[in-house]
């Protein structure tokens, strides 16, 4: 009979049990009919009992029967010390729970493949670059002409594909009047063809829909979309919504689990790519993937070698329009620049690329949290096991096998890593959200299907068995390798070494410097970022991104602008053509008297007249813009006309040698080898422009001109906020002609830019808070138990004269020598890793003295505390009583 | 009456035997014939009989299956296997050469 029959026996018990009673009924009848009596007959079983126990024994396997009695034994011995099982379970919980959030989190973003037919043949285009500090990098935006450009050049060998950047839209359904906030993606016709899609109703976008500029209003939902905002209503096919002007009729509804290709965003719905009618033929309108699938034959090395000539090709040509005294330096990065192809199994997004290395980072953190807990884990069962040596010295002696007691403690361990797991999981559904929402800034929150099915049980199950194997497994081997004759005449070999609890013990240490160490710098990260002066003021103010259907001159705006300042709260409303910290940017080369073009161009922006002052960015000299100023710039015909602008120190610094720049005159380029005067008329205070992370760059603002958007910014007494529904409204009354895309307040804009080292910061700290506490609680359970173990010696050793300090350190001097070799190691991995890490810190180094004294002290501190009270154990140790006791 | 027992691995094979001319029987016939047919002089205890089935049965030898007799009540019977057969072979063999042994032992030690 197989094992299988031998564990179905396990549930028929029952039945097994009944056939067997049946049997022995049929055996007794037979005997009465042929004429026995049935007292007699039933007595010539013997012991019924026996026989049926005897029977049965041999359809049950015996170790199964052996497990269940094991589960029940392990589970008195937890509840025998339940103070400490508590603990330990908690502990493990926590780190489980951690490591499960933090996978979830991992699984969605990175790792799981997109629903569609042979992921792992799609690749997206991206081209590699050396960014301005140096570091590698890469894009992975093109626009629609490149794109047609490389589709046609490798038509035979591969299918290029448009999967547009999903993008935030107001759009309108008929059913309500207010607009509602949907993800909308652009894809060209063939993508659900080469992904292989089929509709869940109607019918998808195909390449008749994707042909001519603007003429395929048409619009297929995600089946979460579907769901969300029309609860599957299977009438959905031929309704109307609107996007800006464009009215969309919904044809289809895509695959259950399609939800878009980008990890971190629900797209909501896509529409053919030609309905972007303007980036049709835009070149610089960045704002989609190329995606790419070979045909059958073709590698993708074969498709990449044409596109590379053809980019190079277009760098050569563009690199003609730089100027001509561009600095060598400039050229050769630009054209160092290749395109290169990316796996797109799993996807491609922003999400992934700015968290893919910080959620590996906390991935690897969270292990080593729960390293420290397992080892505690493991001591703690160690400990135990010394302790029962004489309980398992007593299963020798009767007869239990190795494998037995092996067992017995495994299904101990085994017990507590599923009682962690099941509370770790539970801890994990609640975390995993709330890291979630750490990702991005409220307004726009990161959207994810985390429960991957079966991934996550795996994971699971996985994780308890790994972290069962790492903690109990020793113990066990150890309890199995117990000598009776030892054990059994009253306590082992005194001088015995505890050589894997200590190991274990330098290796907790190690792990737990080690996270102290990384969260450490991700700390100071956090904290030099956000308290680095930003040179303007962002309290307070609101920013609202506006946009009119035609170009407008300033004139105009700045009548806008005095509308919105009456409204009662406001206290000023002036404009730029973004605000400060958004993320765009915008520079222009600058040549000064007698001085080069420099290899990083300074910052441009045009703001109006009030803007330095609403800002409040310091005015050190000069003045600030007046109405009628103008920025230099070129008439009709290329005439070059003069204007004026104002400057930051680290333009007086660059160009000036930090003299006071103010009536110097500079020349802007403008196209080609084609200048404009400027005239600097301000001077003004550093204030940080595109990035937080970069050093303040030269800056000049310029007076705005004619344009078609622009953002207010609006300085406001109380809550910016607060004022938001208002102004919106106000502005919609007033100017139809004028569209609100945004409004947030400033203070966003700065908090934007430290979210991912907030995230960082809160989420490490946490990590090496818990190691902190598990590595000092097991530094504590080990010496607690090695004075345990040596109470006999040290009574000895006391009633022969030791003195306390002697005894103390005769007990702690090989286990802090221990934390102290652990505390090395984890510090020298940390430094020897901190390359890993280093593109995510800002002003901090892993070789900094304090980034590596911090970790040394805390944790030697925590050393010190845990040892404390077993040392005050050691020294109370009454030698008359201890000895007496033996 | 000699217990079987005490024959170590003698029970099996007259089990086997028993079934290989009589099968299908149930517990209790087993019994009953290995007795008739060893005039008394070997008892089977049910005690015995019935684990020895079950490993017998454990181990593919041979086969239960459940009947309903002429009275309406069910009984279990068991029968040979062809794996069965094979081990009664050789066992009976075995235990012809054992007792020859032990035969000659007896005439001529």
């Amino acid at each position: 009979m197989s094992w299988i029959t031998h564990f179905a026996n396990l549930f028929r018990q029952r039945r097994l049990h009944d056939e067997l009673e049946e049997e022995l009924a049929s055996h007794i009848d037979e005997a009465v009919e042929r004429g026995r009596s049935a007292a007699e007959a039933r007595r010539a079983f013997g012991g019924a009992l026996r026989y049926r126990e005897q029977s049965r024994d041999l359809k049950l396997l015996p170790w199964l029967d052996a497990l269940a009695s094991d589960v029940v034994f392990g589970w008195r011995q937890l509840n025998k010390r339940r103070a400490a099982s508590a603990a330990a379970i908690l502990s493990l919980a926590l780190a489980i729970g951690a490591t499960t959030a933090v996978f979830r989190l991992v699984d969605a973003v990175l790792l799981r493949t997109l629903p569609v037919a042979e992921p792992e043949r799609l690749s997206f285009l991206t081209t590699r670059l050396i960014d301005r500090e140096g570091r590698p990098d890469y894009r992975d935006d093109f626009d629609y002409p490149t794109f047609r450009k490389y589709r046609d050049l490798v038509a035979d060998r591969a299918d290029l594909m448009v999967v547009g950047i999903a993008a935030r839209q107001d759009a309108m359904f008929p059913s309500s009047d207010e607009p509602e906030k949907i993800k909308r993606q652009f894809v060209s016709g063939n993508v659900f063809g080469v992904f292989g899609l089929q509709p869940a109703l109607g019918r998808l976008l195909t390449p008749h829909d994707d042909a001519t500029p603007g003429a395929h209003p048409v619009a297929v939902l995600t089946y979460e979309f579907w769901t969300r905002r029309f609860s599957r209503d299977p009438n959905v096919v031929g309704k109307n919504f609107r996007i800006g002007n464009d009215r969309f009729e919904i044809v289809g509804v895509a695959p259950k689990g399609f939800i878009g290709t980008e990890p971190g965003e629900l797209t909501d719905v896509f529409v053919p790519a030609m309905m972007n009618a303007q980036a049709i033929n835009s070149p610089g309108w960045s704002w989609f993937r190329i995606w790419m699938r070979p045909k059958p034959g073709w590698t993708p090395e074969q498709v990449r070698q044409p596109l590379q000539a053809e980019f190079l090709r277009d760098h050569e040509e563009r690199v003609k329009s730089f100027d001509a005294d561009t600095p060598r330096q400039v050229i050769d990065r630009y054209m160092s620049q290749i395109l290169a192809l990316m796996p797109a199994a799993e996807g491609a997004s922003d999400l992934q690329k700015q968290y893919r290395r910080p959620l590996l980072i906390l991935g690897v953190l969270v292990a080593l949290v729960l390293l420290v807990a397992s080892v505690n884990v493991g001591n703690l069962q160690t400990a135990q096991a010394a302790a029962r040596a004489r309980e398992m010295a007593l299963r020798v002696s009767i007869g239990a096998g190795r494998w037995r007691l092996i067992q017995l403690v495994l299904v101990e361990s085994a017990l507590l890593a599923a009682l962690a797991s099941a509370l770790g999981a539970l801890f994990a559904s609640w975390t995993a959200p709330f890291i979630i929402s750490m990702l991005r800034m409220p307004e726009d929150p990161v959207r994810i299907v985390l429960n991957a099915g079966w991934r996550e049980v795996a994971f699971g199950v996985a994780l308890a068995l790994f972290v069962t194997l790492l903690f109990g497994l020793a113990p066990a081997l150890r309890a199995s390798a117990v000598s009776p004759v030892n054990a059994l005449k009253g306590g082992e070999d005194p001088h015995s070494r505890r050589p894997l609890m200590n190991g274990l013990l330098a290796a907790q240490m190690a792990f737990c410097v080690l996270v102290q160490f990384v969260a450490g710098l991700f700390v100071t990260t956090f904290q030099r970022l956000s308290t680095r002066p930003l040179g303007f003021s962002h309290e307070h103010v609101l920013a609202m991104g506006v946009s009119a259907r035609t170009e407008h001159p300033v004139g105009t705006w700045m009548q806008a602008a005095e509308e919105l300042r009456q409204t009662p709260g406001v206290e000023a409303v002036y404009l730029a053509i973004w605000p400060l910290l958004c993320g765009d940017g915008w520079t222009s080369n600058v040549r000064a008297p007698g001085h080069p073009i420099e290899a990083r161009s300074p910052y441009f922006l045009g703001v109006s007249a009030g803007f330095i002052e609403t800002m409040r960015i310091a005015l050190l000299d000069g003045r600030d813009f007046r109405p009628g100023d103008t920025g230099p710039r070129l008439s009709g015909p290329g005439k070059p006309v003069p204007g004026v602008g104002i400057v930051n120190e680290a333009f007086a610094r660059t160009y000036f040698d930090g003299q006071n720049p103010v009536g110097k005159r500079v020349d802007v380029s403008q196209e080609k080898d084609a200048l404009a005067p400027m005239e600097i008329v301000g001077y003004v205070h550093d204030a940080a422009y595109r990035d937080l992370r970069e050093r303040i760059r030269p800056t000049v603002y310029v007076p705005l001109g004619a344009r078609s958007s622009s953002t207010f910014l609006v300085r406001t007494a109380g809550n910016p906020m607060a004022l938001a529904p208002v102004l919106r409204r106000r502005f919609s009354e007033t100017r139809s002609d004028f569209r609100v895309r945004t409004i947030q307040p400033q203070s966003n804009f700065v908090r934007w830019h430290l979210l991912r080292e907030r995230l960082l910061a809160a989420l490490s700290s946490f990590f090496a808070i818990v190691a902190l506490v598990l590595a000092a609680v097991g530094l504590y359970g080990v010496l607690n138990y090695s004075v345990t173990q040596r109470l006999r010696e040290i009574g000895i050793r006391m009633a022969l004269g030791a003195s306390s300090a002697q005894v103390v350190r005769r007990v702690t001097a090989g286990l802090m020598g221990m934390v102290g070799l652990g505390l090395l190691i984890g510090l020298a991995g940390g430094v020897a890793c901190g390359r890993f890490v280093e593109g995510l810190l800002f002003d901090v180094k892993s070789t900094d003295p304090g980034a590596v004294v911090a970790p040394l002290l805390t944790l030697l501190g925590a050393a010190l505390l845990a040892a404390v009270p077993p040392a005050i154990r050691a020294v109370q140790v009454d030698p008359a009583q201890t000895l007496r006791s033996e | 009456m000699a217990k079987l027992d005490k024959l170590q691995g003698s029970l099996d094979l007259l089990v086997l035997k028993v079934l290989s001319r009589r099968a299908p029987l149930h517990g209790y016939a087993i019994m009953t014939a290995i007795e008739q047919i060893s005039d008394e002089v070997l008892r089977v205890e049910e005690g015995s009989l019935y684990p020895a089935l079950h490993r017998l049965e454990e181990a593919g030898v041979i086969r239960a299956q459940w009947i309903t007799r002429e009275n309406g009540k069910r009984a279990r019977v068991y029968g040979l296997t062809a794996r069965g057969r094979r081990q009664l072979a050789s066992e009976e063999a075995r235990w012809t050469e054992i007792t020859g042994a032990v035969q000659r032992v007896l005439k001529l030690a």
